[in-house]
């Protein structure tokens, strides 16, 4: 691993080093050591803070939302109320359904797809690779009013399987890409040796291919979940009726011009914000270099 | 990483087979079955997706654009009224929207907004996600503990975040003005003053943007050999020669990418302002995407073809950028 010195040391540096070879890589005056940790301190300060106020306001009672005491009348009565008072239930339940159908999908066909392109020459490649990367670019502004249209009449409006198909076409194309990134750092000789071994092209991909690739799978599979876990404006256009919602609309209910339940939001989103930051406590070593990978030739 | 170049590829007549094959003249049927023969698996592999895209992706895209030239709103498009289905009455106006979308105030001015707010998100999450990583690719005590740290607002869904967000900026209440209050500072109106509103939204997203950056450039950092830096050092270059001459174009190829794919995200940021702001007060906020969502689904009645056109514009605009991309990708050498 290589470290990398920045011009951080220079204040720290006695007049007299001055005479001295430059500081080496390993080294560090102790003025320096002090400024580099007082500023990490004070960035992880502002990156932990709102997560952690978020957690300490949801254990308040619902009147006290505003109060600066770390918990001072402790209760779970926002989770109580959430979980049992309001739709809440219902929306988890809606959007683990999309989020869950989204991810299988997804992940299936960005497989196939990155598979192909990562191993095979054929007609059609280079414009499905330009398509891909194209589709990734798309703003909901363009297919938000034909979708809308097109999901009316297929009858799927307020259906949560029209929002899997929306997502799909979120996640599928940015999966694909890491997909085939992953795919080519696997060595073509596997696939060679598969094809002498008498496996025609989908029994190797199936029985050698994707057993190797299973963190790539994996962290495709986390995007897509994140995809539909997170997503807003597909969410706030086609689902209506409080009893439809997926979690980022419903949570919005609760705090709009009319009312501002902070309690019930705080707590609600805690329930959602802890399994997702879970999971992304186990995909993100590979979710980095899964998305670098894709994303340096996207 | 590997990398894809030298790869010959298809050649670009070839490539129209997936979707009409052998429309080609000249081009005789033994040869397009000796084509399908070899190709079919790679093309079944690709089906679902292509299918996808085709009906879900392109079935829009092509109505989006017929419907941006029309009249097309609320009050005249079909509909279902219990049993009643009352027939489309929209008529075609050519490029009329196009050209009141242009010659309007309105849209220059939420494009000189999206723009700021694209460039000024980039260049402060790159910026900071780049120092952070630096400080933190080297031997320190507590390394592990500063990137958990770091990196938790990209696990937190970005909804929950902004919702977060919205209660330490409440005017009145919230945490900030508080603290602020300890220090003998008015309360700021954080989501009320024009001004202020747009320097939260922009506070919001690099909060949210940094630790992507801060991660790629963590792994752009470790791509880069030692022996580059043991080199610089016995010819005597000290920290900042190193960081200026090794470093930055080492991460030259990611920091490109990264650069542009969160511009695009960030162009195209829907949660942030719309649940932060819903693009206010007034439309101080609001970037195109917002805009042309609001036009659809906020206003009354609905203007579908308006919305359409700015959608189109902004795909446009996104093309640009796009094509730009591909060009200096291709003086990299990548080719595909």
């Amino acid at each position: 691993m290589t470290t990398v010195e920045t011009k951080e040391t220079t204040p720290a540096e006695p007049a007299s080093a001055k005479k001295r070879r430059p500081r080496g890589r390993e080294e560090r005056g102790p003025l320096a050591s002090v400024a580099l940790h007082v500023t990490l301190l004070l960035a992880s300060a502002v990156a932990v803070l709102p997560p952690l106020w978020l957690l300490v306001t949801s254990f308040k009672p619902q009147s006290e939302a505003f109060s600066t005491d770390l918990v001072k009348d402790f209760t779970f009565g926002n989770y109580d109320h959430v979980l049992n008072d309001t739709e809440f239930p219902n929306w988890l339940l809606n959007s683990l359904f999309v989020v869950g159908l989204t991810t299988v999908i997804g992940v299936f066909i960005s497989a196939t797809t990155g598979y192909a392109v990562s191993r095979f020459k054929f007609p059609g490649m280079r414009p499905l690779m330009w398509l891909l990367l194209i589709t990734q670019m798309f703003p909901v502004a363009v297919l938000i009013v034909p979708l809308y249209n097109l999901l009316a009449s297929l009858g799927l409006l307020n259906q949560p399987v029209g929002l899997v198909v929306t997502y799909l076409t979120i996640a599928v194309p940015f999966c694909a890409w890491m997909m085939k990134g992953y795919f080519d750092t696997i060595p073509v000789e596997i696939d060679e040796a598969g094809r002498v071994d008498g496996l025609n092209p989908f029994g190797t991909f199936w029985r050698l291919i994707v057993p190797l690739a299973k963190p790539g799978l994996a962290v495709t599979g986390f995007y897509s979940f994140i995809t539909g876990w997170a997503e807003v404006a597909y969410a706030s256009a086609f689902m209506t009726g409080e009893e439809n919602l997926t979690l980022a609309g419903g949570l919005q209910t609760f705090v709009n011009q009319y009312t501002s339940d902070w309690g019930s939001l705080t707590a609600s989103a805690v329930i959602v914000a802890v399994p997702a930051a879970v999971i992304f406590g186990f995909a993100q070593r590979h979710l980095v270099s899964g998305l670098t990978a894709g994303a340096t030739k996207s | 990483m590997a990398v894809e170049t030298g790869r010959s590829v298809a050649k670009a007549a070839d490539a129209e087979g997936i979707r009409g094959r052998g429309h080609r003249p000249g081009k005789k049927p033994g040869r397009l079955r000796r084509t399908f023969a070899t190709h079919w698996y790679a093309w079944a592999m690709v089906a679902p997706v292509v299918t996808v895209i085709g009906v879900i992706v392109g079935y829009p895209l092509v109505r989006g654009m017929y419907l941006s030239t029309t009249n097309a709103n609320e009050a005249n498009v079909e509909r279902h009224i219990g049993v009643n289905d009352i027939p489309a009455t929209y008529e075609s106006v050519g490029l009329d929207n196009y050209r009141a979308i242009l010659s309007d105030g309105v849209f220059w001015d939420r494009l000189t907004w999206t723009v700021v707010w694209t460039v000024s998100c980039v260049a402060l999450s790159f910026a900071l996600g780049l120092a952070l990583a630096t400080m933190l690719n080297r031997k320190l005590a507590g390394r592990s503990f500063y990137r958990m740290a770091l990196i938790l607002p990209w696990a937190v869904p970005a909804f929950v975040s902004v919702f977060t967000w919205r209660l330490l900026f409440n005017e009145k209440k919230g945490l900030l003005n508080k603290l602020l209050a300890g220090g003998g500072i008015d309360a700021v109106p954080w989501l009320n003053d024009p001004t202020w509103a747009k320097i939260s939204v922009i506070t919001v997203n690099v909060w949210l943007g940094v630790p992507f950056m801060l991660v790629a450039m963590l792994g752009g950092l470790q791509s880069i050999p030692g022996e580059l830096y043991e080199a610089a050092e016995m010819d005597g270059a000290n920290a900042w020669q190193r960081f200026r001459h090794i470093t930055l174009p080492g991460l030259r190829t990611v920091a490109s990418t990264v650069i542009l794919i969160s511009g695009i995200w960030t162009f195209n940021m829907f949660p942030v302002i719309f649940l932060l702001t819903r693009g206010g007060p007034g439309d101080a906020t609001e970037i195109l995407v917002t805009y042309a969502y609001r036009l659809s689904f906020v206003v009354s009645p609905r203007d579908f073809a308006g919305s359409a056109a700015w959608g189109v514009l902004i795909l446009a605009l996104l093309s640009i950028i796009a094509v730009a991309y591909r060009r200096a990708l291709r003086k990299q050498g990548e080719v595909w």
